[in-house]
């Protein structure tokens, strides 16, 4: 559990709403709005029984709302977004304590007309905005849904719904449209698929494990050899299976790629966790230490993924997921090694994209901001404080909170999300 | 009865072996190899799934590990309703389990199974003093007060020195090292030939770890990640200084670097029907083609503690119409480098051959770039009930790298005993 520090002056972080198996998508009431778009129809069928804003209840009453949905993909004229002004002042103040704020939208780079572009963009602003106004653990996302998308929406409206998303705020998701598959239970979305999680003897790696096993998954846990008997653990722990190895190795390639196909005929989910940090100010970094996180961090993936495409271990509808970090976006004193290999990591899922969807398969980055962990732990009261404290949710996200996003992006259905970076940094005022 | 049936090695799972008195000082008999299994387990994914059968044992055993073996299935992630049970047959034991479970699959008795060994040299049983412990029963049988206050004034402070156990036989008073001793003076055996194999030890286990050979058959126990008796520097230099332990002339030539370390260790390997492995997705690694168990008369009949392999291994070639020359890899456990060599010396040697062993011929030289090529128990440690499994694992994934060929395991064990097996590649 989180160490709870109070500093005078600072406003005290709120409990967020996580997921736990057997609660409901949302705690209360939703309200669905929209300017005339594509995705209502989603919406509608996705939550049992939402309202609808009521003029006679002066849009939204005094009621209580867990989420407010409002449907903007129709919007092409700047006069639009009143629409969208006097539907969210309204309600706004009413959401429930890590209640939801959700836009639906156009892509802009979809849009013809200037105006509709500009239109559609502007959503951006206001969504990161609002996140900044959002209270006791409320949080504001932005899905830019593609035409003919809306039939791969729903795995991701369920996420940004339910508190899996705890931690998830700010955050502009773009969703395409991909092959549908269907999904028969929602609470096990990931039964019958095969995934692979690399440094998943502890933190952030073993909670994404656990999780994807939570979900129905398969479970094959690798770390290095030295950390096998908490990686035995962890398999022991979760049904699955675990695999020491090297990344860094010149066959792990090879070993892993033989492994998966040797013992499950392929892999469906393979998540790129496994990192290190060798911090150092750039004038007294040594070539080892550069090395090394470049060579763990960002080589290895490289080569894995280049084996487990070409020698066709990954299954139709895959997921890759590769952990960067708001670090590799933002930059971060002491870590030119490391933010670069974060950053790499962001143009390796954006150039095989494309190739992926060919497949079916998708490849998306995960950022995690301040994460706490045994590593957070370790740092300077005064670092770990600030670190905690500016972002919108006031407080350090815990590894489920990756590792639930993660499970959402490693879903059959939410092929319609690729090539994305989504930070899960309750919306750092680090990195954009 | 149904035909024989292969048995199929699908792999192993250790714990790195450590020195007595290191850190596995305070781990039982029953930690190590529930730590072992639990990493088999894992390994496999063999959660929750009832196996036909564990067999293993250990050498020093606690009275109160009367079932260690099936105490260690009920701590381990394996169902419940896994039978199990003990072997002890000093160093022999992880290969005897071994066979043991190789054989019931042969049969058609079980469809899976795993062997192993545990031993711990640190954590050894101590017994009560003999005429204490006979006190103490007679109190406990005594019917009456005064009878058990009778038997209590034959209680003397002398009585306070416990039992250890010692590393000797019963029957000589000797030790193994002394015993060995013995044997390595009658065969000639020189120390820049014992040194220069456990020079050789040492490196192949060294680069056996660097490639990562062990990554997939060891798994890290209380924060040691390789085995400890390890020294990849070792040269002919460095051993040379030290001064011999073990026998008594001024031609002495064993030292501790020629011989193994008193260790703690764990070691398990899973056994299986081709069927069974395929159901369960895992590759086969090698299959159990023959073993063969030997004994020797050391106390009046003139031969070596350690010799009863240099026995076992022609009989297992005759019945499986073999020679010596016939193997790719050779596994001969390295109780003291001098019982290696004294061995091959024995099956080149055709007066010897002849004679004791009573073939026509000697069964010749081995190709010694066979022989250990992963470094053994000079290097590994020597947990003896551990290393039986240890051999089986490591040949069975040196064959299978190899995609052919077979393997001879030869293990000597304590009471002029010897157990030896042939691995073929899957």
């Amino acid at each position: 559990m989180k160490l709870k520090v109070k500093v005078p002056g600072l406003p005290e972080a709120a409990r967020l709403r996580r997921y736990q198996p057997g609660h409901p998508l949302v705690d209360g009431p939703v309200l669905i709005a929209s300017a005339g778009g594509r995705v209502r129809d989603v919406l509608s069928a996705v939550i049992p029984s939402p309202s609808s804003p009521s003029p006679a209840a002066g849009e939204g009453g005094s009621s209580r709302w867990a989420a407010i949905l409002f449907d903007g993909t129709a919007m092409r004229a700047i006069a639009d977004l009143g629409k969208l002004h006097a539907f969210t002042s309204q309600t706004f103040r009413n959401l429930r304590p890590s209640g939801r704020l959700i836009l639906f939208g156009t892509p802009p780079e979809d849009c013809s007309e200037p105006e509709a572009s500009a239109t559609q963009r502007a959503l951006d602003g206001f969504i990161r905005s609002a996140g900044k106004e959002a209270r006791l653990g409320s949080t504001a996302n932005l899905m830019y849904v593609a035409e003919g998308a809306e039939t791969v929406l729903e795995s991701t409206l369920r996420f940004f719904l339910s508190g899996r998303s705890a931690y998830v705020d700010g955050q502009v998701i773009r969703i395409r449209p991909a092959k549908p598959v269907p999904t028969q239970d929602w609470e096990h979305p990931l039964k019958d698929r095969v995934a692979v999680v690399t440094g998943a003897a502890r933190g952030i790696g073993a909670a994404i494990a656990e999780t994807l096993a939570r979900d129905g998954a398969t479970v094959v846990v690798a770390d290095v050899p030295a950390q096998g008997a908490t990686l035995t653990e962890v398999a022991n722990r979760l049904g699955g299976t675990a695999l020491q190895v090297d990344i860094t190795a010149d066959d792990a390639p090879q070993r892993i790629a033989k492994h998966l196909v040797d013992r499950y005929g392929g892999v469906d989910v393979f998540v790129h966790n496994a990192g290190i940090t060798r911090d150092r100010s750039l004038v007294n970094m040594t070539p080892e230490q550069w090395t090394s996180v470049l060579n763990v961090n960002l080589q290895a993936q490289i080569r894995i993924n280049k084996a487990l495409v070409e020698q066709k271990v990954l299954r139709d509808n895959a997921r890759v997921i590769c952990i960067s970090s708001t670090s590799g976006i933002a930059g971060n004193r002491g870590q030119t090694n490391y933010a670069a290999s974060k950053a790499g990591i962001i143009g390796m899922v954006q150039a095989m994209a494309p190739l992926m969807a060919k497949r079916a398969a998708t490849i998306n980055a995960v950022a995690p901001g301040f994460i706490e962990t045994a590593m957070t732990k370790a740092m300077p009261f005064a670092t770990r404080e600030i670190g905690r404290r500016i972002n919108s949710l006031n407080q350090g996200g815990l590894p489920v909170d990756v590792a639930e996003t993660v499970a959402w992006l490693a879903q059959p259905g939410s092929g319609g999300v690729n090539g994305q970076v989504v930070r899960v940094c309750g919306q750092s005022i680090l990195g954009a | 009865m149904a035909d024989l049936r292969r048995a199929a090695i699908l792999g192993g799972n250790r714990i790195p072996f450590a020195r007595a008195g290191g850190p596995y000082a305070r781990a039982s008999n029953q930690d190590m190899l529930t730590a072992a299994l639990d990493g088999l387990i894992a390994r496999f994914g063999l959660q929750g799934q009832r196996l036909g059968e564990v067999a293993a044992g250990a050498v020093l055993k606690h009275s109160r590990d009367f079932n260690l073996t099936r105490e260690v299935v009920l701590g381990s992630r394996l169902s419940p309703w896994t039978p199990a049970y003990d072997v002890q047959q000093a160093c022999g034991t992880g290969l005897e389990t071994t066979i043991h479970v190789a054989n019931k699959i042969a049969l058609g008795q079980v469809e899976s199974g795993v062997s192993g060994g545990v031993d711990t040299a640190s954590d050894a049983p101590i017994a009560v003093n003999e005429d204490l412990r006979r006190v103490l029963l007679q109190i406990n049988s005594a019917k009456s007060m005064p009878q058990r206050l009778a038997l209590l004034r034959k209680l003397r402070p002398g009585q306070i020195v416990p039992e250890t156990p010692r590393n000797a036989e019963p029957r000589t008073g000797l030790s193994m090292g002394e015993h060995a001793a013995i044997t390595a003076r009658e065969w000639e055996i020189s120390r820049e030939a014992q040194d220069e194999l456990a020079v050789a030890s040492h490196q192949h286990l060294a680069a056996a770890w660097k490639r990562g050979f062990f990554d997939d058959l060891v798994t890290p126990y209380l924060g040691l990640q390789r085995d400890q008796t390890l020294r990849p520097d070792a040269s002919m230099e460095s051993l040379a200084k030290l001064r011999p332990v073990f026998g008594k002339n001024g031609d002495a030539t064993m030292t501790a670097g020629n011989s193994t370390p008193l260790s703690d260790g764990a070691a398990t390997v899973l056994l299986s029907t081709d069927e069974w492995a395929k159901q369960h997705r895992l590759p086969v690694l090698a299959h159990t083609v023959d073993a063969e168990t030997a004994a020797v008369d050391y106390v009046y009949g003139g031969e070596g503690l350690l010799m009863a392999p240099a026995y076992a291994v022609p009989r297992l070639l005759a019945r499986n119409k073999l020679t010596l020359q016939d193997f790719d890899f050779y596994e001969i456990h390295e109780a003291f480098a001098s019982t290696v060599l004294a061995t091959l010396k024995a099956w080149e040697d055709s007066r010897y051959c002849k004679e004791r062993l009573c073939l026509e011929k000697p069964l010749g030289p081995i190709d010694r770039s066979k022989l250990n090529v992963n470094g053994s128990s000079l290097a590994v440690g020597h947990p003896f009930a551990a290393t039986g499994g240890r051999i089986v694992a490591t040949l069975a994934k040196l064959l299978a790298e190899k995609g052919s060929g077979r393997g001879l395991i030869s293990i000597c064990a304590a009471g002029g005993q010897g157990v030896v097996a042939i691995l073929e590649a899957a």
